[in-house]
């Protein structure tokens, strides 16, 4: 069994994660065109190499970010998405939309 | 026979290549078609049977049919979930149907009965959707239950006493296998006789574009100038659509696979379950043909893991618990292309005079005649076929997908 070394729970088999795909910027819900949000939600660089993704623990519902090969499939690098990310995304509805 | 092999043996008789040698690249091309699998021959094939257009070259970075052609379990049917995808398919069907005759040449099409078992309420209300769907376009399709899929199918175990016992089973008696390297090499040789040039172990390593248009590829034997390009290479799409400048929405994974030693015949019909993620049909040559869902995670790697194999195994004794002492002969895998709503990419891209043939996840082998009669369709025509149009790479702008999620694979 391949061994996945998780930020929170340490080193467990790869059976327990699931793969949440690339590390992208979301565009902004509310402002981004139709062809911007498609974009992000289905295409994909899907690179022959070293990839940037997010992956969760499923048992402890735990997300964080892997770099992997994917030629060798070699894990490289896991780390807490606090490493990129600083502030939570905020989902919530511009004001002049809220009352509605 | 034997004395006919002595007689080549010495040296007499007439002794005909299966295919011209390869030649020298020449400077341009109508016609470059990336990709040497059953779909880039099927396409070069029918461009000069069907519209005398051979200045067409077949460029492929390993060897003929050497990729996914090689590498898929062989299964032709047309049970799909949607009008789009029933019409695509059942079209792919009817073409394989006569391909012998026309290559003569016996891709050994055999047609076999065709079960995807149904082991909870939500699977029989999809097979009878299905079904529903399939006899509205003339599809023979059908919903049965134990008792008859016991009366064709005697060796499946039906018994209730298991995890997940079968309580149905859409019936599609028109499924069938056929050899996949005859279909590749039929295809090809078909096209070669008639002037296209096939030009193996030639690798494109770059799209040349002049304001927004393809105009011709590099290759690692120089470059080539080209009228219009068609990609049709499996699970490399992203790579090459790349290059072309633009993304798709494709995610690479493998896809594994198996055989087993060669058994006397006993299995005529080809035996699919959802529920469990396992495929069976017998060859010809009496192996069992065994398939699963595709791996968890995306990687370019053609390698086999124990977590599939015993996965595969643990359900194919629940359906078959005789086969325990069989022993497995072989494993492979191959590159799927899966995309979000499970149906392919085809037509014309963001690129003018560049058009694809990509998505192909686990229903690729099955689509192969379609994707060579259309796409040549697409080329000479410059206007894409109605039966190709549902499944443009815009649709995932418009929001408008095709999902045959439900029918098109185990793995979901």
């Amino acid at each position: 069994m391949k061994i996945m070394n998780c930020p929170l729970n340490g080193p467990r088999n790869i059976s327990e994660f699931v793969c949440g795909g690339e590390v992208t910027v979301e565009p902004d819900p509310n402002r981004c065109s139709n062809e911007e949000w498609a974009d992000y939600v289905f295409l994909h660089d899907n690179d022959a190499g070293v990839v940037c993704e997010w992956w969760c623990h499923a048992p402890t519902a735990f997300w964080f970010i892997a770099e992997r090969n994917t030629l060798t499939d070699e894990i490289l690098r896991t780390f807490a998405s606090s490493e990129l990310f600083s502030e939570r995304q905020d989902y919530s509805r511009p004001e002049q939309e809220a009352g509605q | 026979m034997a004395f006919a092999l002595l007689k080549y043996g010495l040296g007499f008789g007439k002794f005909e290549r299966q295919f011209p040698k390869q030649k020298d690249l020449k400077d341009s091309y109508d016609v470059v078609i990336v990709g040497g699998g059953g779909h880039g021959a099927a396409t070069a094939y029918y461009l000069a049977r069907d519209y005398g257009i051979t200045n067409v070259a077949i460029l492929e970075r390993g060897y003929l049919g050497g990729g996914n052609t090689a590498r898929n379990t062989t299964i032709i049917r047309s049970n799909y979930l949607t009008p789009e995808g029933v019409k695509f398919y059942d079209e792919s069907l009817s073409l394989y149907k006569d391909l012998s005759n026309d290559f003569d040449m016996n891709i050994m099409y055999s047609e076999r009965g065709h079960f995807t078992l149904a082991h909870t309420d939500a699977a029989v209300r999809t097979s009878r959707w299905r079904a529903e769907v399939n006899k509205h376009l003339g599809v023979d399709s059908e919903l049965v239950f134990p008792d008859e899929i016991g009366k064709i199918c005697p060796q499946l175990n039906l018994s209730q006493d298991v995890r997940y016992p079968v309580m149905g089973a859409l019936y599609h008696p028109p499924g069938a296998i056929a050899r996949h390297d005859a279909v590749a090499w039929g295809y090809a040789r078909g096209a070669t006789m008639r002037g296209t040039e096939l030009h193996q172990k030639t690798e494109v390593t770059g799209i040349t574009r002049s304001n927004g248009k393809a105009v011709g590829v590099e290759t690692t034997r120089g470059p080539v100038k080209a009228g219009k390009i068609i990609q049709c290479v499996a699970g490399r799409s992203s790579l090459l659509a790349k290059m072309a400048g633009f993304k798709l929405p494709i995610k690479t994974v493998p896809l594994q696979a198996c055989v087993s030693q060669p058994l006397k015949p006993f299995l005529d019909a080809i035996i699919v379950s959802g529920s469990l993620h396992v495929y069976i049909s017998q060859s010809s040559r009496g192996e069992l043909v065994m398939g699963g869902s595709t791996d968890p995670y995306g990687v370019y790697q053609n390698r086999s893991t124990l977590e599939f194999k015993e996965g595969l195994m643990a359900h194919m004794l629940e359906l078959f618990p005789f086969l325990g002492e069989v022993k497995i002969l072989r494993q492979w895998a191959g590159m799927a292309d899966m995309t979000p709503d499970f149906s392919p990419v085809m037509g014309e891209t963001p690129v003018d005079n560049y058009y694809i043939d990509a998505g192909w996840g686990t229903w690729g082998f099955k689509a192969t005649p379609v994707c060579g009669k259309r796409n040549a369709e697409m080329l000479a025509t410059g206007k894409v076929p109605e039966v190709l149009e549902p499944f443009r790479l815009s649709r995932f702008n418009e929001f408008h997908q095709v999902g045959e999620k439900g029918a098109a694979s185990v793995g979901h």
